[in-house]
């Protein structure tokens, strides 16, 4: 084995290297992959026929996934509206109001929440969820609205640890400062607090919308996946993602490249969701 | 150090050397092994077939896979498999393989048990699934909008519904989709509003299979030729078989095999 210490040194740093940029490297192929495989279909059929095409009939021709499009931002902004002020909530209540026991008991609970698996998730939806909404609101209960319930819960660790953090990184001395003009706790956070954490809050919240908008299997579950574009919060919806695991096993040829061209819309979206979060999470540091 | 080091070296080595070879390989050196793949529809069955066969046939190792009606075809075209399932008939570009019916299946029409309605036209079902009927009152029920469920594209149930029962109409986009007949079987015994299409051979208590134009979907009917919604359960094969998937197709068509399949609803060969 190597005896000189600085060789070895130079020898771990160099495997290390090594691994770390695999990992970019993964990104790298991921990235080429669906690319290759996607972008004939986009060259063959068009842009536009393809994003902005109303009908998905693959085996027929048509591949137009633009119903699609707004279900997947419909159901994310449904996950927003129900997750974003639950997540916040949290929070500002872990970081301002919460002693340390009460901490420590929340939060593993809220890491145990992030660890249950999407199918579970997906599961409890269609045994309680879905039934609930069909016998006291109607509809078939596979929804836009269970689905923005089911959602909203799976995005809340992501949101409230994102928020936490970026609540806990406030300075000091801005409470003490706003204790001192006789401001009360709440204006404190509501004035001060916020305002100061507001990109890192934002951040978390555009994050959450990107767990949103990838999740796959619990939204297969309860989604309904029928293709039109809902016109009501009762209505059953397709999402990108649901779109490629739902037909994927049995397609083949220009189908096949279709669920391809589905999954680049998705990696455009998620990467542009991405860009603005870090955006925003450099802009606070 | 190099003690590490020396431990590290000899699981990376044990993992490589258990790695490398087919897994199928491996298996043959004691035992014959037959793999198969493709239809979910298929597949329960021939997991069924599978298990009997290997009781009386202890030397066989028979791994059977999903994927559908579609990548069993390709994986058979690729050789990846012995076998390939499928429950749609082969396409033009598909004929070069060598085809084994091994039964037949009925495609039924269910409802929830809470549902009262009993019988369905042909034209009802077509109209229902390509969004004419949309309320149960349509078919003499409460005022209720029907929550009618399809299979996704490229599924070999639905490719048979569209060809049996929707005859050129396009199934409507508004209605949901589920990936496999559990799913549907699934929406349907637990939404009363629910209708669907499934397996014969799935159908239990849970769900209500219709009569369409009159006729009771059963074994009986189906083989006398009185219901129309059926599609065969083929084996695929690359070339011919080798002696060891050729004793695995004559059990399942054998006697004993075909009333295995008897048992589980579908339609074989022998009364």
């Amino acid at each position: 084995m190597i005896k000189n210490p600085v060789k070895k040194e130079q020898f771990v740093k160099w495997v290390l290297v090594a691994f770390a940029l695999s990992s970019l490297l993964f990104l790298f192929l991921i990235f080429i992959f669906i690319l290759f495989e996607g972008l004939p279909l986009f060259h063959k059929i068009g842009l536009k026929n393809i994003i902005m095409g109303s009908k998905w009939a693959p085996t027929k021709g048509s591949f137009g996934i633009f119903p699609m499009i707004v279900s997947s931002f419909l159901v994310t902004f449904g996950a927003l509206v129900i997750g974003a002020p639950m997540g916040l909530s949290c929070a500002i209540y872990l970081s301002e109001y919460s002693g340390k026991r009460m901490k420590m008991f929340l939060k593993p609970a809220l890491e145990l929440l992030a660890g249950i698996p999407s199918v579970v998730y997906g599961f409890l939806g269609v045994i309680y969820i879905v039934p609930l909404i069909r016998n006291y609101i109607g509809g078939s209960g596979f929804s836009l609205l269970a689905t923005s319930i089911i959602l909203g819960i799976m995005i809340l660790p992501t949101i409230i640890s994102i928020s936490f953090d970026s609540l806990m990184s406030v300075p000091k001395t801005y409470r003490e400062g706003s204790f001192a003009m006789g401001a009360t706790k709440w204006q404190t956070i509501y004035k001060v607090i916020i305002p100061a954490a507001k990109s890192g809050i934002l951040a978390s919240f555009i994050l959450g919308m990107g767990r949103a908008i990838g999740e796959t299997m619990a939204v297969i579950m309860i989604a309904g996946n029928a293709l039109r574009i809902p016109t009501s919060i009762l209505d059953p919806l397709r999402t990108l993602t649901g779109n490629i695991a739902l037909e994927l096993a049995y397609a083949t040829g220009d189908h096949r490249l279709g669920l391809f061209s589905t999954g680049v819309v998705l990696l455009v979206i998620i990467m542009i969701l991405n860009y603005i979060a870090n955006f925003g999470i450099k802009r606070k540091m | 150090m190099v003690r590490k080091f020396g431990i590290i070296a000899v699981a990376l080595a044990t993992l490589i050397i258990s790695c490398s070879g087919k897994p199928v390989d491996r298996a043959k050196k004691n035992k014959h092994t037959i793999t198969i793949a493709g239809s979910t529809s298929v597949m329960p069955f021939t997991e069924k077939l599978a298990e009997h066969f290997m009781i009386d046939n202890r030397k066989f190792v028979i791994d059977v896979q999903g994927g559908g009606s579609t990548a069993g075809i390709q994986a058979c075209l690729n050789n990846t498999v012995n076998i390939g399932m499928s429950s749609r008939e082969l396409k033009e570009e598909e004929k070069t393989l060598n085809t084994i019916t091994l039964c037949y299946d009925g495609i039924t029409i269910v409802v929830n048990p809470k549902n009262p309605l009993k019988a369905l036209t042909l034209q009802q079902a077509s109209r229902i699934f390509s969004g004419g009927i949309t309320n149960w009152n349509q078919l003499g029920w409460i005022n209720r909008k029907i929550d009618a469920v399809t299979r996704e594209e490229g599924s070999g149930t639905r490719s048979s519904f569209e060809e049996l029962v929707m005859k050129g109409s396009e199934i409507d986009d508004g209605i949901m989709v589920q990936d496999s007949n559990g799913s549907v079987k699934e929406v349907v015994a637990t939404d009363p509003y629910a209708i669907g299409y499934i397996s014969l051979g799935l159908v239990d208590q849970r769900v209500r299979p219709l009569t369409i134009n009159g006729v009771v979907p059963s074994i009986r009917s189906i083989k006398v030729g009185r219901y129309k919604i059926v599609r065969p359960f083929i084996y695929v094969t690359n070339g011919e078989l080798d002696e060891d998937g050729r004793k695995f197709v004559n059990f399942v068509l054998s006697k004993d095999g075909q009333n295995i399949l008897k048992k589980e609803g579908l339609v074989g060969f022998y009364d």
